[in-house]
């Protein structure tokens, strides 16, 4: 664990932090040019958040300590999988003390976390998130585990910088059942994001809601670390599938401060392109009736756990 | 794995392609989508054959990939458009048994397939022979969406479909078939979909529906 | 001559008999027995902990006791297994037995006296089977504990859903004893030895090794709670007062895995590689089917039993796989694996002991079962709430506790396997890790629902707001198990070289110097291949927690207003509105239709006073348990034309007997 790569991982961390907000502006400004509509500021998010912040929060009555210290608990558990995914460089210490399976993990943590603060207030908005939030992270988190099994199987590890030095330092190869795994990767991502087609971000129809029915009942500035740590999860979401899928641009350790440098457009230029793609799909997508998402999120799996088989028959 | 040529990769990444849309044609509901996903099934077969006869250097390869061109990307989807066109075809299928059942035992099928290809595959001589298991897949999930649909349309495009693994079942193991096998197999085909065509009218005038069940009452005693 | 852990073991089972004893002598003397002897039973419990825990890097050592049987005496024996069992029993007890001191209150039912006795028994009986070294000590400590823990769940005798439920119990521990008891059979080999000893020493040839494994798994499986044989523990689990179920379900099924970890490991010389499929195949579809019925249930005792089934499954598919990589001779993956197991096995003691006692305290606070009466009592009973929501969290399987890291190292070991030579097996696998991980999933679900029900929300009915927290005992024992949870998380690496000597002794090759030399970093192999180290996880997110108040605080304001819930200006808001436990469950009862036998009632547009029920059993009962029950009563009555109420017909009978007799000794 050298001083290079604290720097190094602290770097990665902060650009996390700053970056996400513009992502998720950089969405819905493509999505606003594929409808034909006028576009909001690039940095309207960024303004939202300090608008949050600034307000005096609003705690309903009954709430325990639990809906007080989610909002933090859930900022803490994305930010330490923003630590844990390389989206500059592999050299990542804090990746010693957990690998993808913790990864995992810690997108449960948040999810619990969220279910519960959402099923303090006793709503009846409040517990249906949680109930409908529940039932997509009980489908999605398999599937996203089997496409990260799978990308294990390939480099012989399950720590995420290891698996991008196989995946993008050794000889260009093709592998097949990453075929598989990135198709069932983009609906898991879909699904838990809270995009259509299995769930609209822009709603304001609560019966239609998973994730915006959860958070009802925040303002200021849980709101504010709330919606930061939804950008933050897509930001980690799409790091992980540039890791898994387009590794090429991530520097190598031991590069020094000119290979993050290097690496730092290329990443910007992926999240771009990944960007408008996701603007793309949500804009062709209808959303989906909400008892049509198991079927959604159970082809998924499925199609994660073929890639696992083709994987164990071609040997690649 | 860099044992292997590049060639031999992207075969590899193609047949996997084809068992996903061989997935995903299980699953469809809408028939145009079905018919696009067909479409492009022969898309990846044709390029997949070229691919054969510029790696392993057999001209008459080309031929054969022209041919699957010509015939499964432009021939038969055009045929099967226009029928949908006629027969105003516009449904949504619903299968026998609901689609996560379908899908788990597709899986089944699958590792059932890939079970028995690999003894096999080890007798084959060609480079590719690993994807056997994957055409074999293909063939059975074909072979489960014609068993678990009720309308007549998408039983045949699983039967086109089941043609498909086959051929790239032999493409694979032999690198490909004669010719004159192929030009055979190619006009049988085509045959078949016109008869099929007509035969589609016959029974949409007689029952008024082209949901299989009816043709159930042409049972004695009933 | 100084005490080996071995005597002071079996100080330990007869201090315990002697408190029960005690108990017995002043039935009704409720101080006594609630202030003085439960303590004094968790003291030795944990000393017997403490003394189990250093046994297990010992030596094994055996004593034969001048009891039992002229030619077979009582045949004891501590080794590694036995003594991480024992202190599994011990850290475990130890809580429930100081949460007992507080619980039972008034006599509800059966004395408290003969409530000390039962329960006192109940655990010598279970420490004895684990320091059985032959069939015949073991056989008779197995009834004891049988015996001892049916009269624990009847205790409240005077319902007849408690009475039907011990006879269920009861009835099933018969069926498995009587397959254990065949199994020991198959084990001796014809020597007619029935001592461990000779039974490790007896190779079996021919198809007698997959019998006797057989038997093991059917007859440790009914004790356990495997599939199809667990239809008691959903009923007999709820029926017994809660410390009693928490005993059961943290201890109780460990014994059976101990003895099918003795069985399948110790007493069979070799395994073979398809008894290692069939037992992964059946814990998964055991952990799947738990969990799924766990997801729709509306008791809360009921939706831990089948959590526990769940867990079960977990363990027994770890063992499958254990048995499939020493199969193929790949020692250090099979320790690996059987790592995980033990592991979890703890784990579970320690967390859903920890919930079966939150829920004792619940159900005394409001006297309530039933998930639709509960509701917002974190505000009412807070320390069982906070110490509940740990042990949700382990539960959930939700780094960085405990029951995260053996869920990892058990998916580790999964992904081991693509070097198994046969491909058939390496197919199977992937597939196997899907269904654990789907189950897993499913298991958070179905303890965010447990959580949120009882402790989150508004109080669904008016009295919970006379709901009073635990006692200081009960307090203790919660705050004991909750560390225990906590602990157990993160400081893996010292629990798996406490564990290693059983792997040594078990498999013949020890994991710990591959798993961690780092106390902070769990690697497996290597690690570069994987590492997790669940202290930095922990620091780091308490960090960032503290860190992110602290800045939101100094650059912006901690201004916080209080009112009523918004709930999109919804202005009529009850407690009703929130999902019941159906509600909550109802996603899960309709993607797993095919699970369950459904019988509802719908009301329809023209009724006067609608009603809506929906009904969830389980199939195994129709399709199993009437058909032999139904058989049997069948034969019964066939049986039961012999007796015809005649004297003259009696006489006939020993007569034809006297000359049958004659004619054959001629």
């Amino acid at each position: 664990m050298t001083l290079a790569g604290f720097g190094s991982q602290l770097l990665q961390l902060a650009i996390a932090l700053a970056l996400a907000p513009l992502l998720v502006g950089w969405v819905n400004q493509c999505r606003a040019w594929l409808q034909n509509r006028s576009a909001p500021s690039l940095l309207l998010p960024y303004r939202t958040i300090r608008k949050l912040f600034l307000k005096d929060a609003v705690v309903a009555e009954g709430a325990s300590p639990i809906f007080r210290t989610t909002p933090y608990i859930v900022f803490a558990a994305m930010c330490c999988a923003a630590a844990i995914v390389p989206s500059l460089a592999t050299d990542l210490p804090f990746a010693r003390a957990a690998d993808a399976i913790a990864l995992v993990g810690l997108f449960a943590l948040a999810r619990v976390f969220m279910a519960l603060a959402a099923m303090d207030i006793g709503t009846a908005f409040g517990s249906l998130g949680a109930r409908r939030e529940m039932f997509v992270g009980f489908l999605a988190e398999p599937a996203l585990l089997m496409v990260l099994f799978t990308a294990s199987l390939i480099s012989g590890s399950t720590s995420l910088p290891s698996i991008v030095d196989t995946l993008a330092h050794r000889d260009l190869a093709i592998y097949p059942s990453l075929a598989f795994a990135g198709v069932a990767f983009t609906m898991v991502s879909l699904a838990e994001n809270a995009r259509i087609p299995v769930d609209n971000p822009a709603t304001h129809l609560e019966l239609t809601m998973i994730h915006e029915a959860m958070i009802l009942e925040y303002s200021a500035r849980h709101l504010a670390l709330i919606e930061w740590a939804a950008a933050l999860k897509l930001f980690n979401y799409s790091c992980i599938g540039l890791a898994l899928f387009f590794p090429v641009g991530i520097a190598a350790a031991g590069g020094g401060w000119q290979a993050l440098l290097g690496a730092a457009p290329a990443l910007i230029g992926k999240l771009a392109i990944g960007g408008f793609l996701l603007a793309a799909i949500e804009t062709l997508s209808a959303k989906m009736r909400i008892f049509r998402a198991p079927e959604f999120l159970g082809t998924a799996f499925l199609l994660a756990v073929l890639a696992m088989l083709v994987n164990q028959l071609l040997g690649s | 794995m860099s044992g292997i040529p590049l060639y031999a990769q992207f075969i590899n990444l193609l047949a996997a392609i084809l068992l996903l849309l061989a997935f995903a044609m299980l699953t469809q509901r809408r028939v145009l989508s079905l018919v696009n996903l067909f479409a492009a099934q022969g898309l990846a077969l044709a390029i997949s054959t070229g691919i054969v006869a510029f790696g392993t250097r057999q001209p008459h390869l080309y031929a054969s990939a022209a041919l699957t061109l010509a015939l499964k990307v432009v021939l038969l989807p055009w045929l099967l458009h226009r029928l949908i066109r006629k027969l105003d075809v516009k449904w949504d299928v619903e299968g026998l048994i609901n689609v996560p059942a379908t899908m788990l035992i597709g899986i089944v099928l699958v590792v059932f397939s890939f079970n028995l290809a690999s003894p096999i595959s080890q007798l084959a001589s060609t480079v590719t022979r690993a994807t056997l298991g994957i055409a074999m897949a293909s063939v059975m999930l074909s072979f489960l969406m014609m068993i678990t649909r009720r309308k007549a349309l998408p039983q045949v495009i699983g039967f086109l479909a089941m043609e498909n693994g086959l051929f790239f079942a032999a493409t694979s193991a032999t690198y490909g078939m004669p010719m004159v096998v192929e030009l055979g197999i190619a006009l049988d085909v085509l045959v078949g979909m016109l008869i099929l065509g007509v035969f589609f009218f016959q029974i949409r005038e007689q029952f008024d529906s082209l949901d299989l069940k009816h043709l159930e009452k042409l049972k004695e005693g009933e | 001559m100084t005490p080996t852990p071995l005597h002071l073991v079996i100080a330990a089972i007869a201090a315990w008999l002697a408190i029960g004893a005690l108990g017995l002598s002043r039935p009704r003397h409720l101080r006594f027995i609630s202030r003085v002897l439960f303590p004094a039973g968790a003291a030795v419990a944990l000393a017997l902990a403490v003394v189990s825990g250093f046994a297990i890097h010992a030596l094994p050592q055996s004593t034969i006791l001048p009891l039992g049987l002229p030619d077979l005496p009582f045949h004891l024996r501590l080794d590694s297994l036995s003594a991480f069992f024992l202190l599994l029993l011990g850290a475990a007890s130890a809580a429930i037995s100081l949460f007992s001191a507080g619980y039972f209150r008034s006599s509800e039912g059966t004395a408290p006296g003969l409530i000390c006795f039962q329960y006192h028994v109940f655990l010598a009986a279970m420490a004895m089977v684990l320091l059985a070294d032959d069939a015949y000590l073991f056989m008779v400590a197995w009834e004891s504990m049988a015996l001892a823990s049916y009269f624990l769940v009847t205790t409240e005798h005077r319902i007849p859903e408690i009475r039907r439920a011990g006879f269920l119990y009861l009835l099933i521990a018969h069926i498995g004893a009587i397959a254990i008891l065949l199994c020991f059979g198959v084990l001796q080999g014809g020597t007619g030895d029935y001592t461990f000893g000779s039974m490790r020493s007896v190779i079996l040839t021919g198809a007698w090794p997959t019998l006797a494994f057989f038997l093991a798994l059917a007859g440790f499986g009914a004790k356990a709670g495997l599939l199809p044989l667990h239809i008691w523990l959903p009923e007999a689990h709820p029926a017994a007062p809660s410390p009693v179920s928490a005993l059961m379900s943290g201890v109780m099924l460990k014994t059976a895995i101990y003895g099918l970890l003795r069985v399948a490991f110790d007493l069979l010389n070799g395994q073979l590689w398809w008894w290692g499929v069939i037992a992964l195949a059946l814990g998964l579809a055991t952990a799947l089917f738990g969990v799924v019925f766990a997801a729709v249930q509306t008791d809360m005792k009921r939706l831990l039993a089948y959590s526990s089934i769940e867990n079960i499954g977990i363990i027994v598919a770890g063992i499958g796989l254990a048995i499939l990589f020493k199969a193929y001779a790949k020692t250090l993956l099979a320790a690996i694996t059987l790592t995980a197991v033990l592991y979890h096995a703890l784990n579970h003691a320690f967390f859903k002991s920890l919930l079966f006692l939150a829920t004792g305290s619940v159900l005394h606070a409001t006297k309530e079962r039933n998930l639709g009466k509960l509701g917002g009592l974190i505000h009412r009973m807070p320390w069982v709430a906070w110490l509940a929501l740990v042990g949700t969290l382990a539960i959930a399987g939700i780094p960085p506790l405990n029951g995260f890291v053996s869920e990892w190292l058990l998916l580790q070991a999964f992904l081991f396997t693509p070097s198994l030579p046969q491909s058939f097996v390496n197919m199977l696998v992937p597939l196997a890790a899907a269904a654990l991980v789907l189950s897993a999933a499913l298991g958070a679900y179905v303890m965010v629902k447990f959580y949120g029900v009882v402790f989150l929300g508004r109080p669904r009915e008016p009295n919970l707001a006379y709901a009073k927290d635990a006692g200081p005992f009960e307090r203790a024992a919660l705050v004991y198990l909750a560390a225990g949870c906590v602990l157990l998380g993160v400081l893996p690496v010292h629990v798996i070289e406490l564990i290693d000597p059983i792997n040594v002794m078990l498999i013949g090759s020890a994991a710990s110097h591959q798993i961690g030399d780092n106390w902070l970093l769990l690697a497996p192999i290597n690690p570069d291949r994987s590492s997790y180290s669940p202290l930095i996880v922990l620091a780091v997110i308490v960090g960032v927690v503290l860190l992110t108040m602290q800045i939101v605080h100094r650059f912006y304001h901690g201004r916080v207003r209080h009112a009523p819930p918004w709930d999109c200006g919804f202005p009529l808001q009850t407690p009703r509105m929130q999902d019941t436990a159906e509600g909550f469950g109802q996603p899960i009862r309709q993607i797993f239709e095919p699970f369950f036998q459904i019988e509802r009632q719908l009301p329809s547009p023209s009724d006067l006073a609608p009603r809506y029920s929906v009904k969830l059993a389980d199939h195994s009962w129709r399709l199993l348990y009437l058909p032999i029950a139904r058989s049997a009563e069948f034969l019964a009555r066939i049986a039961g034309n012999i007796q015809q109420g005649r004297i003259s017909v009696y006489l006939t009978y020993s007569f034809c007997t006297l000359l049958a007799l004659l004619f054959f000794v001629r």
